[in-house]
C-alpha cells in the first residue's frame, strides 16, 4: 500500500491507510480505550465493533459522536478523545 | 401506463443481495441501500484495507449489474406509505458526519437488516477489551486488525468458532474458547441439525481443525463471570456452570488476556420493520411463505425473521426479491430451489436455536453494581429499584432509563427484559425507535 493519510489522534500526528476505520487506527496505536462516560466517567472503547452500541464516540474535525468502528479514516481528520456529552466544537 | 416502481432493498448482507439478484433478474429495478462502503455485510465481509480507495467487496458479495447500489447510506426513520412500503429517510456520507441527507420512496421494500451479537452481562463486561464477538471478527476480516494479544472467546454457539479462527488469523493467541453449552458437535451429529444436509458441517470441522492444530482449549459448560483490569482489560474469571448456566462455586479459574469476545447468540435488527407496522412475533418479524411481511409492500429475510445463518439468509431474499419482482408488476417463476432452502435451513436454525439457548441461570452473573445498560449506566439494583416503582415497560425504562441512551436499547434491551422480568409487549418496547440512526439537528432540518 502505497498510499497514506496523515491524521492527528489527540493532537499528535499518525499515518492511516484508506479503508482503515478510526477504530483500527486507535488499536494499532495501543489504544484500548477513547471515551469517557457521561455519567461515571469510566473508560469505553469499542464494543459491538459494527455501529450499534455507540460505545466508542470519538471526537472528528471538532464534530463528536462519531462511531470510531463505523468512521473511515480521511486525510487531514483530527481525531481526539471524547469526554462525556459533548457539543461541537 | 407509468414504469413498475423499483424494488428498494435495505441492507446487502447474504439476504439483501440474494433479494437484488432475484429481483433483477426477473427485470425488476433494484435499489440497494446499505450503510457500507462494500456490500457484504457482516458475514461476507471483504478487506476493507485491500484497494486503493479502501475496500474490496467481500467473496460472494456480487451486486447484480444495473442495481443502484447506495453505499455509505443509513436509513435513520421510516415511514409507511398510504398505498404501501414506506418513504426512507436517508444520509449518506462519512459515518456520523454531517449533510448528505435526503428521502426516498419504496412503495415495494425488502428489509434485510440483518442482526448483531447479544451479550450477557456480568461484573467488568463493560471494561474496554471486552468486546462482542462480532466486533472481533469485522476487525480482523476487514481491518487485519486484532482485537487483543491474547484473547479468550466466550458465549454460546457455532460464531464462537470462526471468529477464534478470524482472531488466529489476525496474529491474537486464543487462550481458551469457552461454550456455556454441550459441545457444538453434538447437535450437529443427530437427525435435526447435520441432516438438515446445510452446508455447515464441513464449515465448522474446518473451524475446529485450526482449533486442535493450534492447541486452543476449548472448554464446555464454561462461561466468563468476572473481567478484571485497571481502566482496561486484564484478566477474566472463569467459572463451570450446571446446565442451567448457573456458576458452579469452587470452579473459578483466572486467566489473563487482553481481549474477551463474547457471543451469545444474536438479536435481530427490527427498528425499520416496527416502523413500517409489520407484525412480530416473539421477536422476529412475522412473515409469510412469500417474505412478505403484515404491512403491505414490505417484505423481510434474513435474520429478522429468525437467525439462521447467512444460507438460510439468501434462502430467503431470493424467495423475498422474488416476491417483491412480482409485487411491483414483474412476471416471475415460483424460486422453487430456494423456498425449499428456506425449509431446511428452518430445521437447521430450529436444531441450532434448541442446542444452544440461553439458560436462565445467567441472571445470576451481574452483581447488583454490575451495568446492564452500558449507555445510561444502569445498574442491576438500578433496575430492581425501578421495577418496584413504576408499573408497565414504558413507565419502567423512564424511571431506569434503560435503553433510553444513545443505543436505544439495542444491547441492554433483552437483558433487561429478563432480569426483571417484563412481558412480552412491554419488552417489545424496546425494538420502537422511531429514530433508527442518531442524526444531527440540522441534517433533520434538512433531510425531512
Amino acid at each position: 500500500m502505497s498510499e497514506h493519510l496523515t491524521v492527528t489522534v489527540d493532537g499528535e500526528r499518525a499515518t492511516a491507510v484508506p479503508g482503515q476505520t478510526v477504530a483500527a487506527l486507535l488499536i494499532g496505536l495501543g489504544r484500548r480505550s477513547w471515551r469517557t462516560t457521561r455519567g461515571d466517567g469510566r473508560p469505553r472503547g469499542v464494543f459491538c465493533g459494527i455501529g450499534v452500541c455507540f460505545d466508542c464516540l470519538v471526537v472528528v474535525n471538532g464534530e463528536p459522536d462519531v462511531r470510531a468502528c463505523r468512521r473511515r479514516v480521511a486525510d487531514g481528520d483530527a481525531i481526539r478523545v471524547q469526554h462525556g456529552a459533548e457539543t461541537p466544537s | 401506463m407509468s414504469a413498475p416502481p423499483p424494488v428498494t432493498i435495505v441492507g446487502a448482507g447474504p439476504a439483501g443481495l440474494a433479494a437484488a439478484r432475484a429481483a433483477a433478474s426477473a427485470g425488476a429495478r433494484v435499489r440497494l441501500i446499505d450503510a457500507e462502503p462494500s456490500p457484504g455485510g457482516q458475514y461476507l465481509r471483504g478487506d476493507a484495507l485491500a484497494g486503493p480507495h479502501g475496500g474490496a467487496a467481500g467473496q460472494g458479495a456480487h451486486v447484480p449489474d444495473g442495481a443502484e447500489h447506495i453505499s455509505d447510506t443509513e436509513v435513520w426513520a421510516l415511514e409507511p406509505l398510504p398505498g404501501g412500503g414506506a418513504r426512507l429517510h436517508l444520509r449518506s456520507g462519512p459515518a456520523d458526519g454531517s449533510g448528505g441527507a435526503r428521502t426516498a420512496d419504496a412503495p415495494v421494500l425488502v428489509l434485510a437488516t440483518g442482526a448483531h451479537d447479544r451479550v450477557l452481562p456480568f461484573p467488568g463486561w463493560d471494561l474496554p477489551g471486552v468486546v462482542t464477538a462480532g466486533a472481533a471478527q469485522a476487525l480482523a476480516k476487514s481491518q487485519r486488525t486484532a482485537i487483543g494479544r491474547t484473547a479468550v472467546v466466550a458465549g454460546t454457539g457455532p460464531f464462537l468458532l470462526p471468529v477464534t479462527r478470524s482472531l488466529i488469523g489476525a496474529g491474537a493467541r486464543v487462550a481458551a474458547v469457552l461454550e456455556a453449552n454441550a459441545p457444538v458437535s453434538g447437535w450437529l451429529r443427530c437427525a435435526g441439525g447435520a441432516a438438515a444436509g446445510f452446508g455447515k458441517f464441513g464449515e465448522l470441522v474446518g473451524h475446529t481443525a485450526v482449533l486442535a492444530r493450534r492447541r486452543v482449549p476449548y472448554r464446555t459448560r464454561t462461561a466468563v463471570i468476572a473481567a478484571h483490569g485497571d481502566g482496561v482489560l486484564e484478566a477474566v474469571t472463569t467459572v463451570r456452570l450446571d446446565p442451567g448456566w448457573r456458576p458452579l462455586p469452587g470452579t473459578e479459574r483466572t486467566i489473563a488476556a487482553d481481549a474477551l469476545c463474547l457471543g451469545f447468540g444474536f438479536t435481530p435488527r427490527l427498528e425499520l420493520a416496527v416502523a413500517a407496522g409489520c407484525a412480530t412475533t416473539g421477536g422476529f418479524v412475522r412473515v409469510d411463505a412469500a417474505q412478505a411481511t403484515s404491512a403491505p409492500g414490505v417484505f423481510a429475510a434474513g435474520e429478522p425473521t429468525g437467525i439462521g445463518g447467512a444460507a438460510l439468509a439468501a434462502a430467503e431474499g431470493e424467495v423475498a426479491g422474488t416476491a417483491a419482482a412480482r409485487a411491483c408488476g414483474h412476471p416471475v417463476v415460483a424460486p422453487l430451489g430456494a423456498l425449499r432452502r428456506v425449509r431446511a435451513g428452518r430445521r437447521f436454525a430450529a436444531a441450532l436455536a434448541a442446542a444452544h439457548p440461553l439458560r436462565p441461570g445467567w441472571t445470576r452473573w451481574p452483581r447488583d453494581d454490575t451495568p446492564v445498560c452500558r449507555c445510561e449506566e444502569v445498574t442491576l439494583s438500578d433496575l430492581h429499584a425501578a421495577a418496584r416503582s413504576a408499573s408497565g415497560g414504558r413507565a419502567f425504562r423512564l424511571a431506569s432509563r434503560a435503553g433510553l441512551g444513545l443505543c436505544q436499547g439495542r444491547v441492554c434491551g433483552r437483558n433487561t427484559a429478563e432480569l426483571i422480568g417484563l412481558t412480552d409487549d412491554d419488552a417489545q418496547r424496546f425494538d420502537r425507535r422511531p429514530i433508527a440512526v442518531p442524526v444531527r439537528l440540522g441534517d433533520l432540518a434538512d433531510g425531512t
